[in-house]
């Protein structure tokens, strides 16, 4: 792929920046987290590509686990019908949200079925009939501006309409609005810096749907009771700040900041350092330093559960790679429970795809099962060519020290991967292992190509699992 | 000149060695005395059964090392939880005879793979390119051939056996236990992140039948993932004429307390996942009323179990071993 191609084609661009708005930005300035991180290719091909609609799937298969935490519980028995929209799955905990239906028609199976891994998950499969709507969706096209809503009945809202954070995690939001008496949130930080390399979702929600994105803003100051909003957003997406930078315009709370590029700014830890410079403890949630994180995308299908009583049916998905043609990378609005195998026909699967990543290409998941479906968290389809699927062979440790200096969390990643080999959990416990996010920057930095992360993992997961039986014991 | 030098250097090569054995005597006598003023009383039978015991500190009796099993027996004064499952007979019964206690029946125990999920039998459908590790792969993805219950041959059970008695063949890409190696300690079952290894009885002359699958998918399911896949059909309870076998979880489970080892299920199984180790090759010896067929079927099992081919006939040499019931 030339990179002349993709200059002219982000020279397609149709949005106009005015004067005005080009000093205005300038004078923004900008700003990044202090400690580590790294600068992965962006190869954001679908970049400057409007958002198509996918075809609706014949079968839709509903995952009950589409977000963080507990498994929804299955309110529909077989043979149902279902409208668009509809409970099919009611949270089951604390953590935990309620899933609705993506497609009309009848529900043919309650079972448990392969996602991504291969592993077998409870999942609903509705067999589409048409595309009715749920009656208390409104589908107009037109924007509603007045906000009806109180802060604890937007709060419900969102748990109803299983609204889960799309920016990678699907960590159910209304949780982090539900605060203590004791706290208290000065800073709503809006998530649009999209660091992650490849996807492109985000810029296009906020290019196309400027307006409802600010909406749910507004929606979300009230629901956490915050003095401002802050919008980060990485600068080499101008036309996304000019956008906004316009729109803020008569909503004093909000304001953009943009971001120099650096990965992992999107991390709920580093964008609140880059923006408001203050550092989350370790172990503690955002709140406890009077923060709300949440993803740009967030904020629209919030817009849209608050204003037109519509759930999280469809994701957001970029779907690029080095082996697809530069005509191919497109951004689509797939309904959930598409089968993986629909987009990879719709697309045609490349002859050098060495691997499909749903996710990002830094923190996804490998697609191990092609049969499986679309959940709300795909935020990327990719298929990575051969040459860049594969890892380097492994080589020792040079002791060269770039894994540390590109840790955002200042840890040791060296240590932390050998500790974990020798299976030392509790020195591993001592050197900070619970606070890595897992964000990859060491794996990706490594010249000896050494499974860093991996190693990380294992040992994030033996010492949490420690952790947890001393504090059983102790109970 | 050079010799009054070297004259020099000799006096001060006398001197330095007198202050140092002068050093070394008053450190030995001080020594002396703070040994023993601080000599620790230690029973001497932890030395003598540490020195009974393999010491190869695997952990597979749950203490820390085979010093703390000694010292935990000693203080119990009995074998009784605190049994080395890896020792030989003789030793075990040596530790009793120190200890004063009965050694009690131990049944020798060995490991074997409940998995046939071979190359051929449930072929790759995505490759796996990341940490060797299985605890890792399993928390990635259900395996290269799909199966979410199924050996991923990342290696785990090699690494923490600490008896060199696993390796992974290079073409089946699945665990081997070594017979003649395995303690039984069972460090590997517990090291399988899949519960794929179990520890079973080695049986009368080293003979064994067990279900070499661990699938706990519905029949169809296991059938497209691998062939080699138990599908719970139950026509091995069926066959069992000892009411051995019980199928839970789409899984037959072969009882080895009540198994006869008549290889009645073997023939029965319709997917080759019942297997016979050791068994003399031509004809059962054993009063197995079986038909014919059923003994060249046992034999073809033979070569897909994981056992090396020459170990069956070594097997007669170890007939004192005590017969699991």
């Amino acid at each position: 792929m030339s990179e002349n191609r993709i200059k002219e084609l982000a020279g397609e661009l149709a949005v106009e920046i005015s004067k005005e708005i080009k000093n205005e930005v300038k004078h923004l300035g900008k700003k990044t987290f202090n400690m580590g991180g790294v600068h992965p290719e962006a190869n954001k091909f679908a970049h400057s590509k409007s958002v198509e609609t996918f075809d609706l799937p014949d079968q839709a298969v509903v995952y009950m686990t589409q977000h963080l935490g507990a498994p929804a519980k299955p309110v529909v028995q077989v043979g149902d019908k279902v409208k668009v929209g509809q409970l099919v799955g009611e949270a089951n905990g604390f953590v935990s949200a309620n899933i609705h239906a993506p497609i009309s028609g009848t529900v043919t199976k309650i079972d448990a079925i392969a996602d991504i891994t291969g592993y077998k998950k409870p999942a609903v499969v509705i067999k589409r009939e048409g595309d009715e709507w749920d009656e208390s969706i409104d589908t107009s096209e037109e924007i509603v501006r007045e906000i009806k809503l109180g802060k604890e009945e937007i709060i419900a809202r969102m748990k109803d309409r299983g609204i889960v954070g799309l920016g990678g995690a699907c960590f159910p939001t209304h949780i982090k609005y539900m605060l203590k008496p004791e706290q208290k949130c000065e800073y709503l930080i809006i998530n649009a810096a999209e660091c992650e390399p490849y996807i492109s979702t985000d810029n296009r929600v906020v290019l196309e749907r400027t307006e409802q994105c600010i909406i749910g803003i507004e929606i979300a100051l009230i629901a956490s009771g915050a003095d401002q909003a802050v919008i980060g957003i990485e600068d080499n997406k101008p036309n996304a700040i000019a956008k906004l930078t316009e729109a803020v315009h008569g909503h004093p709370k909000i304001r953009v900041q943009p971001l120099r590029i650096k990965y992992p700014q999107g991390a709920e830890k580093q964008l609140i350092k880059a923006i408001t410079g203050r550092s989350v403890p370790n172990g503690a949630l955002p709140i406890s330093v009077g923060c709300i994180v949440n993803n740009i995308t967030t904020m629209y299908v919030l817009y849209q559960a608050v204003q037109k009583n519509k759930p999280i049916i469809q994701a957001y998905t970029t779907v690029s790679g080095k082996s697809l043609p530069l005509e191919k990378c497109k951004n689509f609005r797939i309904r959930l429970g598409t089968p993986i195998r629909d987009i990879m026909n719709a697309v045609g699967i490349p002859e050098d795809t060495g691997k499909i990543i749903a996710g990002g290409p830094m923190m996804g998941k490998a697609v191990a099962n092609m049969d499986a479906c679309a959940g709300k968290g795909m935020s990327s389809l990719l298929f990575l060519s051969e040459k860049e699927a594969k890892r380097g062979p492994v080589s020792n440790c040079l002791r060269c020290g770039k894994c540390v200096e590109g840790c955002p969390m200042g840890l040791e990643p060296y240590l932390l991967h050998a500790l974990s080999d020798l299976q030392r959990y509790e020195d591993c416990e001592k050197n900070g292992i619970m606070n890595c996010i897992e964000c990859g920057s060491c794996q990706y930095i490594c010249p000896s190509n050494r499974p860093i992360l991996d190693y990380i993992r294992v040992g994030k997961n033996k010492t949490g699992a420690m952790i947890r039986a001393r504090a059983a014991q102790n109970k | 000149m050079m010799n009054v030098l070297l004259a020099v250097e000799v006096a001060i090569l006398w001197k330095a060695m007198l202050i140092l054995f002068i050093i070394g005597i008053l450190a030995a006598v001080v020594l002396y005395f703070i040994a023993k003023k601080f000599h620790v009383e230690e029973d001497p039978r932890i030395d003598e059964i540490c020195a009974l015991l393999p010491g190869a500190n695997c952990g597979g009796c749950g203490y820390a090392g085979c010093r703390n099993l000694a010292e935990t027996a000693v203080k119990r004064g009995t074998m009784e939880g605190c049994t080395c499952p890896g020792n030989t007979k003789e030793n075990n019964a040596k530790i009793a005879q120190i200890l004063g206690v009965d050694a009690g029946e131990t049944v020798p125990k060995v490991a074997v793979v409940r998995c046939q999920g071979s190359c051929t039998n449930s072929p790759a459908k995505v490759s796996y390119d990341a940490a060797e590790s299985c605890f890792f792969a399993n928390s990635l993805f259900a395996g290269e051939g799909l199966c979410p219950n199924g050996c991923l041959g990342c290696g785990d059970c090699v690494h923490a056996c600490n008896f060199h008695a696993i390796h992974i063949d290079p073409e089946t890409k699945l665990p081997v236990v070594d017979e003649t190696k395995c303690v039984g300690c069972g460090v590997c079952a517990k090291s399988c992140p899949r519960g794929v290894i179990e520890v079973r009885p080695k049986g009368l002359k080293d003979r064994r039948v067990y279900v070499a699958c661990n699938n706990k998918e519905k029949g169809a399911v296991a059938m497209k993932n691998c062939k080699a896949a138990c599908i719970g059909c139950g026509k091995c309870v069926k066959a069992c004429p000892f009411e051995a076998i019980t199928v839970e979880n789409n899984l037959a489970y072969i009882d080895p307390a009540k198994c006869k080892m008549c290889r009645k299920c073997v023939a029965e199984c319709p997917k080759n996942a019942i297997v016979a180790v050791n068994f003399p090759a031509p004809v059962a010896p054993k009063p197995a009323p079986a038909p014919k067929p059923e003994a060249p079927k046992a034999e073809t099992d033979k070569p897909a179990a994981a056992e090396p081919k020459p170990e069956a006939p070594a097997a007669p040499e170890k007939t004192e071993n005590t017969q699991p019931e």
